[in-house]
């Protein structure tokens, strides 16, 4: 009986307040668009029994998708989304590997500050870390005055409001999940496998390029994935860096539902967020799958 | 691992000025006495003193701090109980989609959380405000804590428990008073990571948030989105230290946790 209802009560908030929301976006997506309140068609109405279902689903097209195939912006959002996300997740790994690869390498009674210093920054408020950049990339900002300061440049650089602002944005915020995990896989290698391909005659290069990338693998993935999938669906950071011209669904579905007040086209987008999203997603778990296995 | 080098020690000094300048900056321009934010115009508190006779932001500062309070303290009561459902009432009808339903916020982007909870206070007819917010938090919130607590449940020695239950426990007593206190760290660190998300949280509360309730975030994004302003500077100094002071706090708390069980193991190993 306790047991019941300790199962119970959070599988019914979860039921509740995550499956059923996700299953009223799906069928609005499947609505028509109407200058109502609640602006959509039609209603599932359960008064009339199974009438009342029989003519909803009915009712049911895949308008808003096709709407969506049809209309070039959604196309271009989409691919453009996941060009930024690949892009960053590529910086992000090349800035996270080295500062991974220091940690792992120092003195082992450093790394618990490391650690620490590396988590911090998570701890701090999402939004202001997106806004510090604000100041610093502006066209009158620090980063242009230090270099027309040094005679670098005539013209104040233009970074702020460029897609080139998403990219240190997302690698700036997301920085800690690519580190982590390769800390964590490079932090159990054996310095003795890089001893013994050095006395093979590795150089040193040709010794991290064979020993010590395949050995962070499972990191570096993992890392990639935990930064990937948050990055596809964001949208403080293409709306607060980005410009007019930096196209991320995140930002898409937020105008259309605020200022396009559209919801079954926002209810769409969102589908096909998540459709593109259960790729990577899976994927990740099967690689995390995969490790635990090899561990376990 | 192996010998710490040149390249290693430039890579970790540069890669933590990447992390820390931007606030450094954003801090320091905290005190400029210009209106100018990239201008610096000698020494002042005066954003601060205008943060704090702005009636808006003191509101919606409270809001957001009710809102996480709340939010938090449910979302860990659900979050450990999810975290035992999973670790150890074995199998049971719906287990799958159960854990299904742990796992997908995680991954589920916050636009979406936001939109579907939306579309369901809307269809019940549940008028928007600190109450919904906190219903949104709770949700998302507990799916991390239940990460967090389910870890530190699996490596814990169960024998400990059944040992209470052949004293006479009951599970609910065996729990109280075996698996709480040796989980409560998981479950304090479970509440500070749902207390700080939810301070965090801008797309889902701008979603669930009615005009009858605005969160801090919502009001610094919606300031922010015309430009940097100094008072933000101001609000950010003032949050930036709040968070800092907090999280060194709880590790030198744990430290000395963790120190003094290490003298008890050894106490109770010379006395053996």
């Amino acid at each position: 009986m306790r047991r019941a209802l300790l199962i119970a009560v959070p599988y019914l908030w979860l039921l509740a307040l995550f499956l059923v929301p996700f299953l009223i976006v799906l069928k609005i997506s499947l609505s028509d668009t109407a200058l109502a309140i609640p602006p959509y068609l039609p209603t599932l109405d359960f008064t009339e029994g199974w009438a009342g279902i029989w003519g909803f689903l009915q009712e049911l097209d895949f308008e808003n998708f096709t709407f969506l195939t049809q209309d070039e912006l959604y196309w271009r959002a989409y691919l453009s989304s996941v060009q930024i996300a690949l892009i960053s997740t590529v910086l992000t790994l090349l800035v996270g590997y080295p500062i991974a690869y220091g940690m792992a390498s120092a003195p082992e009674h450093w790394r618990a500050t490391l650690m620490m210093l590396v988590i911090l920054p998570f701890w701090t408020s999402f939004l202001i870390r997106v806004y510090s950049w604000m100041g610093i990339l502006s066209n009158e900002g620090l980063l242009n005055q230090l270099l027309q300061g040094l005679g670098l440049i005539d013209q104040p650089l233009i970074i702020l409001n460029t897609n080139t602002a998403v990219y240190i944005g997302i690698v700036y915020t997301y920085l800690p999940f690519m580190i982590l995990p390769i800390y964590a896989a490079l932090e159990k290698m054996d310095a003795a496998l890089l001893e013994a391909a050095e006395d093979f005659g590795c150089s040193r290069l040709t010794a991290f390029w064979l020993v010590t990338v395949p050995l962070s693998r499972q990191g570096i993935i993992a890392g990639c994935f935990l930064v990937f999938i948050p990055a596809l669906g964001e949208f403080v950071i293409p709306s607060l860096l980005g410009g007019s011209g930096t196209l991320m669904i995140g930002k898409v579905l937020w105008e259309e539902f605020f200022n396009n007040r559209d919801w079954p086209v926002a209810s769409a987008v969102a589908v096909i967020l998540l459709l593109i999203l259960i790729i990577p997603i899976i994927l990740f778990q099967r690689n995390e799958q995969k490790q635990r296995e090899r561990e376990g | 691992m192996r010998r710490f080098t040149w390249f290693n020690a430039t890579s970790l000094t540069l890669g933590f000025v990447f992390l820390y300048l931007p606030m450094v900056i954003l801090v320091i321009y905290s005190f400029n006495a210009s209106k100018l934010v990239t201008v610096w115009a000698g020494f002042s508190t005066r954003w601060y003193g205008e943060l704090l006779g702005n009636q808006a932001f003191l509101d919606a500062a409270w809001v957001t701090l009710k809102v996480a309070v709340a939010s938090s303290t449910l979302a860990t009561v659900l979050g450990t109980m999810a975290a035992y459902v999973l670790v150890r009432s074995g199998r049971f009808a719906g287990r799958t989609l159960f854990s299904g339903m742990i796992y997908a916020p995680l991954v589920m982007p916050e636009v979406i959380t936001g939109l579907s909870l939306l579309l369901l206070f809307i269809g019940i007819g549940l008028d928007r405000g600190v109450l919904t917010i906190i219903l949104a938090h709770t949700t998302f919130a507990m799916c991390y804590v239940s990460v967090v607590v389910s870890s530190r449940l699996v490596s814990f020695d169960r024998s400990l428990e059944e040992a209470a239950l052949d004293l006479g426990c009951t599970p609910f007593t065996a729990f109280r008073l075996v698996t709480l206190p040796i989980i409560a760290p998981a479950v304090v660190s479970g509440w500070l990571l749902a207390f700080t998300l939810s301070l965090d949280d801008l797309v889902i509360a701008s979603f669930t948030a009615g005009p009858s309730a605005t969160t801090l975030p919502i009001k610094i994004f919606s300031a922010v989105r015309l430009g940097v302003s100094p008072e933000i500077n101001a609000l950010s100094t003032l949050m930036i230290a709040i968070v800092t002071v907090g999280v060194i706090t709880a590790s030198l708390i744990s430290k000395r946790a963790s120190l003094a069980q290490q003298r008890d193991a050894q106490a109770a190993a010379r006395a053996q």
